[in-house]
């Protein structure tokens, strides 16, 4: 018997739990699920590493933003884009007629001049209950972007429910306190119908090396226009895979 | 009624100085000058002055080689302006309209009010006892129209007085046309014509001053205009003064206070007065001065602008805390004033309580006006749709709070970037010349072999508003051979007469 079936057969067998256990008792047995578009996630403070010299991050952020917003699709709510000076020299501004139709008349886009402003800006956005999401860029790893600071932002998310998207371009994994984080890169997108020589709708090669509730895993994730799309990876493919490491090959 | 305060600008010094026409610091010469491009030019200048020979509007060197002892003072008209402002608000006593007539003049519309004070004649005499009782050496006349009265204050007899039936013309023919209120250049070009007095103009006939005159648009600059003003046959608009009472709220502290809690508790005290005064008139502040005057006389003042009308006290204190943090208290604060210059019409609402403004979190516009206020107004916007198909103008900048423009319909585009460099960056391109594929750039140090690619995408430059020399741009959405999207375009045409062979540049990154 593996792991998963004993868990699930625990929680079959066992009577309700205090509340008091009850927390380590359910994570555990969700830790066992794999994420897939559309599943519901509790996570609210959710990191996209990507490189600076392509919009991947912000796209891929965006649609994660878009896949959990899903249910409420008529919510009209502003959302909030924070970029720090770096990130707006690497990456470039938001540029309106590319954004997704729904979304392209509701932004706020707030160029902060140094990454502890844009910290700030992140937090106010978070505790404000008239912003949908909200999505920070930030380049490299400032100082001022430590384990605290990142805690004081989950703790932001998790307290008003505002879902908080922060891609980090070019930087190192370091200690942060989301309770998801994506590697992501570019993928060759599908060709298109018409045209197999044009670039297709947009694809990304995402790994989740990080998830509190969540088994890690690789995915070709690609966007249909409107929803987004998961295709599974096999673990030898491309160079985003380091290593199994101590995890059963079953649960890649 | 047209009320002249002929010394206007000598009025208030003498009233800021507190002495008398014609003695004390008046008895001697004395002049207000004005800095201008070629030195101090004399404004005013005093009885005794003018005994000297010194004339307004000469430079002050020249009027110091006729009167070696001329005093000087520099002019205020910016307070002049503010004086008068005032004192059409004050004129209102005796009608219900007054309007500004700059730079030392003011109109009071007195229809139907003289019975009040027993008849025009008493009316003028009682508007020129009270001008005297405020120290303004003035001259007043009343007349059916306002160009009229203004003729007849400024180069009529002593407290004039036209009658609704009095034929007009037959009454002012013997002004000088500067009656007329017209520009100098218009006057010095009437002087040349011959015509010195309104009736002059009246005798020349209506359609020689038309064709003369028919490309002079402005009332000032047409004396055709002008003399139909005086007479009633056109309507004139006037722009009435009205008061307008902004909510002020001030603490008198009996100890001076140099330390940074006390202040902040002096604005909370502040904040909240502000917030009942608003109340009480239904409104929400849009902008506020703080103001905290120090022992040794100076002002401090902050500004603060918001996103949307609010009067809540604790907003009010937080945004201003980030204001506070570079003032220099000095020798101590004796007085704060809190103002709201800007208000708009806020009605009640349910007050938060303050367990549930912590579980929901804030308003839009208090997060908005939290971030202006530490990261300043340029950074935070939104993006808005503009009439133009060059990619860089196809969306401007504006305020978050601001409406939409009322746009028929969005451009409809091909494919746009998700994000667009603020300046496309060159790069370095091998292509099928001459104007084919692109096969592979360098950008940013690194080299991209393009793998697929589309394009091009001709978009021309606005010629409506840009140079004939401006080259089109070719657009092609490319991808790597790992997967990432661009947009880069080729600028200009290989031998189009419009620079030498056309570079590329690197505009947006797709998503």
């Amino acid at each position: 018997m593996n792991r998963i079936e004993a868990c699930s057969k625990v929680h079959v067998l066992s009577p309700p739990l205090p509340a008091g256990l009850r927390r380590g008792a359910v994570s555990s047995l969700s830790k066992s699920a794999r994420w897939r578009p559309g599943i519901a996630a509790s996570c609210r403070h959710t990191e996209v590493f990507a490189a600076g010299g392509e919009a991947t991050g912000a796209a891929l952020a965006l649609a994660l933003a878009r896949d959990a917003l899903g249910a409420d699709a008529d919510d009209q709510r502003p959302w909030l884009w924070v970029q720090d000076k770096a990130a707006l020299r690497l990456s470039g501004r938001p540029y309106r007629p590319g954004l997704p139709e729904h979304l392209r008349h509701r932004l706020i886009h707030v160029a902060a001049a140094n990454p502890e402003d844009a910290l700030f800006a992140l937090e106010e956005g978070l505790r404000c209950r008239d912003l949908a999401f909200v999505i920070g860029e930030i380049a490299a790893n400032p100082r001022a972007l430590d384990f605290t600071a990142s805690r004081r932002l989950s703790l932001a998310a998790e307290k008003h429910g505002t879902a908080l998207w922060l891609v980090r371009l070019d930087a190192r994994s370091d200690l942060g306190s989301a309770r998801m984080r994506w590697r992501a890169a570019a993928a060759a997108s599908p060709p298109p119908r018409w045209n197999p020589q044009a670039p297709g709708r947009p694809a990304w090669r995402a790994e989740l090396f990080r998830a509190h509730t969540f088994q890690p895993g690789y995915w070709t994730l690609r966007d249909d226009g409107t929803h987004l799309a998961a295709a599974p990876v096999a673990p030898d493919h491309g160079d985003l895979v380091h290593g199994i490491g101590a995890r059963s090959l079953a649960a890649g | 009624m047209a009320i002249w305060c002929m010394g206007l600008a000598l009025d208030r010094w003498r009233l800021a100085e507190g002495c008398a026409a014609g003695a004390g610091a008046d008895a001697e010469p004395l002049a207000l000058i004005a800095e201008t491009a070629h030195g101090p030019r004399i404004a005013t200048v005093n009885a005794a002055g003018a005994e000297q020979g010194v004339r307004p509007g000469a430079m002050l060197a020249d009027a110091r080689t006729l009167c070696p002892q001329l005093a000087v003072r520099s002019a205020d008209p910016a307070g002049d302006l503010a004086f008068l402002e005032n004192l059409a608000l004050w004129a209102q006593r005796w009608g219900p309209w007054s309007a500004l007539d700059p730079p030392d003049g003011l109109l009071v519309d007195t229809t139907g009010t003289a019975h009040l004070f027993g008849g025009e004649a008493m009316l003028l005499a009682d508007a020129r006892a009270q001008l005297a009782r405020r120290g303004l050496v003035a001259r007043a006349a009343i007349a059916p129209t306002a160009g009229a009265a203004w003729a007849l204050a400024h180069f009529g007899p002593e407290s004039a007085i036209l009658e609704a039936g009095d034929d007009l013309m037959d009454r002012l023919a013997g002004l000088p046309v500067a009656a007329l209120r017209l520009d100098d250049d218009v006057l010095l070009l009437l002087r040349r014509l011959g015509l010195k007095r309104l009736g002059d103009l009246a005798g020349i006939g209506r359609e020689a001053l038309a064709r003369r005159f028919r490309n002079r648009r402005s009332p000032g600059a047409n004396p055709l205009v002008r003399l139909d003003q005086l007479l009633g046959r056109v309507p004139e608009p006037l722009l009435p003064v009205v008061a307008a009472e902004q909510p002020m709220v001030q603490r008198r502290l009996m100890e001076p206070i140099r330390h940074r809690p006390l202040l902040d508790r002096v604005l909370a005290d502040l904040a909240e007065d502000m917030a009942r005064a608003l109340e009480g008139r239904g409104e929400g502040a849009r902008r506020l001065e703080l103001a905290a005057w120090k022992v040794d006389g100076d002002v401090v003042v902050r500004r603060l602008e918001m996103a949307a009308a609010t009067r809540d006290p604790a907003h009010v204190c937080r945004l201003f805390a980030a204001r506070l943090d570079d003032l220099d208290a000095g020798f101590g604060i004796e007085l704060v004033r809190l103002l709201a210059p800007w208000t708009e019409p806020l009605a009640l609402a349910q007050a938060e309580l303050d367990a549930a403004a912590e579980r929901h979190g804030t308003s839009l516009a208090a997060c908005i006006d939290r971030l202006t206020v530490r990261l300043g107004a340029e950074a935070v916007r939104r993006p808005l749709p503009r009439a133009s198909h060059l990619p860089e103008r196809a969306q401007r900048w504006a305020p978050p709070l601001e409406p939409l423009p009322g746009l028929q319909e969005d451009f409809a585009f091909h494919e746009r970037p998700l994000k667009l460099l603020d300046r496309p960056e060159p790069i370095a391109v091998i292509y099928e010349a001459p104007d084919g594929l692109p096969r592979l750039f360098r950008w940013r140090g690194g080299v991209h072999e393009i793998a697929r690619a589309e394009g091009p995408e001709r978009i021309a430059p606005e010629w409506w508003r840009e140079r004939s020399s401006v080259r089109l741009r070719d657009y092609y959405r490319i991808e790597d051979s790992t997967g990432r999207r661009y947009w880069i375009y080729r600028h200009g045409l290989a031998g189009d007469g419009r620079g030498g062979a056309p570079e590329w540049f690197l505009q947006g990154l797709c998503a």
